[in-house]
Parts: C-alpha cells; sequence; structure tokens
C-alpha cells in the first residue's frame, strides 16, 4: 500500500475545532464505509509526522475522499491540517485502512457516535442513504453541546438522533446528560451489528449500556479515538 | 523519497528521541487506548492462563499459581501502530520463556497464536516470544495493570507493534505454522516489527 499525493480541493469547517479537508486521490479510492487513512507531513529536514484519520464520505467509487480533523491543542498534525494547509496543496496519504470497523451497507447497523466519533459513523449513513437503505441504519450521538455538532445540516432525519450531554438546543425535550438506555433502547435490533466509536469513556460507557440492553459483546464493534494529535 | 509538504516545519530532526522507530511519535505521559471490543470485566478468582497446542505439558496457571512463578520486569519502550511510542516504562510480570519451559514445546513448534478472554487473537512467531523478549504482566509502573490497558493481565512483546501485546490475555497456543489473528485478518502485517515500520499486510 503506497503513500500517494493528494491535493487538497476543499476545506470547511464543521464545528469551531473541526475541519473536513476534501481530497482528489490519483485514483478512485477503494474505502469502504469506516475505514481511515493516514496523513503524513514532511518538512524540510526530513522530519516526519503522520496521524489517521477517518473518512467521512461514504465510497462512491469516485476519486475524491472527505476526512474530517479535530484540532487538538498542541496537536503537531491537527495543528497544521487546520492552520497551515490550502486548497491546492499536495499531502501524503495512505490506506485505506482497517477491516474490522466496517459496514458494507447490507445488514442492519446500530451506530453509537460521541463527539469527533461520528466521522466514520457518518460514512456509513451516507452510504446507506445514498444507496436507498437508511432503514437499515439507526445513529445515536452525543455531544456535549449543538456547536459541537459535526454535519449539523445533513445529519437529521428518521433514521437519526442526537443527544447533548452539557447544554441542549432551547426548546429540547430531552434535558441535556450522558448517554441512557432510554436513549437507546428503540434502536438496538436483533440480527444487526452495533458499532460504537467515541473517547475510550465514552466508548466504554455506550458499549457497557448496549450489552445491558441485550445486545451480545460480539455483535459490537468498538473504535476509541486516542488523543493522537 | 516522500514529498515536502509546503509550510510544515515540523518539530525538527535534531530533537528526534533516538528510541523513537520511524513514522513515531512521543506520546510523553499520556497512554491512549485502542481496543476494538467492549473491555471485559475478568474476576482474578476465575481467571486462568493456559499454555497448550503443540507441547508436550499442555498447562494452566491460576491468578495465585502464575504469581508463584519467578518474577520478571521489563523496562523499555512501548510502540503503537497508529503511530505513538511510550518511552521508559516499567511493567512486572513473568517471563514467558518461564512458563513455555513448563509446557515444553515439541519439535516442529515455530509460532503461537495468543488469545484473549475476549476473543481476541494475535499471531507471533515462537522465535519473538522466547530469550527474554516476552512476558505476561500485570503490574505497570508499581500498580496493578488497570482493565482498559488489558489488566489483570496482558501479554507484553515489545518489540513488536503493541497489538501484539494481546490485552486480557487467556493463553498461547503453540503450533508448527503461521495464521493470521484478529488485526493480522484486517490488514495489519503479520509480525510487526516497528523498526522496520511492517504496519500492513505488503509492508
Amino acid at each position: 500500500m503506497p503513500w500517494v499525493e493528494a491535493r487538497v480541493v476543499a476545506t470547511h469547517d464543521e464545528t469551531p475545532s473541526a475541519k473536513t479537508l476534501r481530497l482528489a486521490l490519483p485514483a478512485p479510492s477503494t474505502h469502504r464505509a469506516g475505514q481511515h487513512y493516514i496523513v503524513r507531513l514532511t518538512a524540510p529536514d526530513g522530519y516526519q509526522a503522520s496521524r489517521s484519520y477517518s473518512v467521512a464520505s461514504a465510497p462512491d467509487g469516485s476519486n475524491e475522499i472527505e476526512l474530517t480533523v479535530e484540532r487538538l491543542d498542541n496537536g503537531e498534525v491537527s495543528t497544521f491540517l487546520h492552520d497551515g494547509l490550502e486548497v491546492g496543496d499536495d499531502i501524503e496519504v495512505r490506506g485505506p485502512i482497517g477491516g474490522w470497523f466496517v459496514w458494507d451497507g447490507e445488514m442492519p447497523a446500530l451506530l453509537v457516535g460521541g463527539g469527533s466519533g461520528i466521522v466514520p459513523l457518518m460514512a456509513m449513513l451516507r452510504l446507506a442513504r445514498a444507496t436507498g437503505r437508511s432503514e437499515l441504519v439507526q445513529l445515536i450521538l452525543s455531544v456535549r453541546s449543538p456547536v459541537d455538532l459535526y454535519y449539523a445540516h445533513e445529519l437529521p432525519g428518521p433514521e437519526t438522533a442526537v443527544v447533548y450531554s452539557r447544554v441542549a438546543p432551547p426548546g429540547s425535550a430531552r434535558p441535556p446528560g450522558r448517554l441512557t438506555p432510554d436513549d437507546l433502547e428503540g434502536a438496538v435490533q436483533h440480527d444487526g451489528t452495533a458499532y460504537v466509536c467515541g473517547s475510550p469513556p465514552f466508548a466504554d460507557a455506550a458499549s457497557r449500556l448496549l450489552v445491558g440492553l441485550g445486545v451480545p459483546v460480539d455483535r459490537i464493534r468498538v473504535e476509541r479515538f486516542g488523543p493522537s494529535g | 523519497m516522500a514529498k515536502f509538504t509546503r509550510g510544515f516545519a515540523g518539530r525538527g530532526k535534531a530533537a528526534r528521541d533516538a528510541r523513537l522507530p520511524p513514522g513515531q511519535y512521543d506520546i510523553g505521559r499520556g497512554w491512549p487506548v485502542l481496543t476494538a471490543e467492549v473491555t471485559p470485566n475478568l474476576d482474578t478468582s476465575t481467571w486462568t492462563f493456559t499454555v497448550d497446542g503443540l507441547v508436550q505439558r499442555a498447562t494452566t496457571w491460576t491468578w495465585d499459581e502464575i504469581h508463584g512463578l519467578t518474577p520478571s520486569t521489563f523496562s523499555g519502550d512501548i510502540h503503537c501502530v497508529t503511530t505513538w511510542s511510550k518511552l521508559g516504562v516499567t511493567f512486572a510480570g513473568v517471563s514467558v520463556d518461564t512458563l513455555l519451559s513448563a509446557a515444553k514445546p515439541s519439535p516442529g513448534a515455530s509460532h503461537v497464536m495468543a488469545r484473549s478472554h475476549t476473543g481476541y487473537t494475535t499471531n507471533l512467531p515462537l522465535a519473538d516470544v522466547t530469550d527474554g523478549k516476552a512476558w505476561v504482566v500485570w503490574e505497570y509502573d508499581g500498580a496493578p495493570l488497570e482493565v482498559q490497558h488489558g489488566g489483570p493481565a496482558r501479554l507484553l512483546v515489545p518489540h513488536l507493534y503493541f497489538w501484539k501485546s494481546a490485552k486480557w490475555v487467556s493463553g498461547l497456543q503453540v503450533m508448527d505454522h503461521d495464521e493470521p489473528g484478529f488485526w493480522e485478518r484486517n490488514g495489519y502485517h503479520d509480525r510487526g516489527d516497528p523498526w522496520l515500520e511492517q504496519r500492513y499486510q505488503g509492508d
């Protein structure tokens, strides 16, 4: 799997601390929903830094992918991608990577995300919608406050629900608070796979809730996002 | 040959710690948790560790029994394939050599499959878990190993990428051939030497 040069063709802010990069690859991307790419930066003295970022866009046979990058304080790669990178620049990428946290759009899937953990789940939701199979997917996303919500205009739909842990939007029926069994119960399927993505504490809490609701441990796939800057 | 990234100065090659393999960075005091499964709750009163497969004497140890073996510690560095390394760490437990010398691998033994109480597996050449290169550990920097880092006990094979150091390890199956474990079936390298950057299948 070679390093290839990708051109930045567009960028936009998802939130004050998250930015989506649209990259053009030399050839069509073969990624599956849930996979990630590695981005590598090289300085003039040969110093290199690389990090993994989940693909947010659905597999569509094109040579463009979208990565959403959370800005981490002192993150040497994420701060450069936010502040230094411009449309028209080239960066080196390698991928797609990962054969476990993937969904191919054919079986029921319960997607449970916390904060920036939405990114690989968004690729799954977009795949479901693009192929007319939204009924296979239920997405429950927990975010701190409305300003932290990625893809805010695109997310709403009958197959998605957002819960707020700290600050809820005005008029919300649900008071702000952590994910509870009630938030998940209606979305649990009996024949699907659950995909849980978020920080380690979120992933542990959400997967324990699912186990408590009767989801077998071997039907839960977890991706924990580390502070890897 | 890598292409320079316009505008990226980086933190300077000269300042790079010589203990860092290529493509790795020093995570400092942090220790990310990147498990792909639900964190299990394991009770040390029923915990066991087993060496079986191609051995002359398949052996199972309880928590108390494995603590009765000759203790062994590792001090050094660990390297995760997701590019962080953690330098100058200390783990304590028992050497895999001690466990294998009890079970006695049979002639022809060449590989092991490490397995976990969760069902996780990872494959290793026998040579990578013998001669003081691998441990089953239950202490990190003098304290019990926390569950999110694989406690009560995990495998430790620090000269290979850290997914080889199976969390919640339950045993080693000795084999006369290699076969891929969990991540190795999912795109990752069969051996995983960080100094050769053996990250993915084909590297």
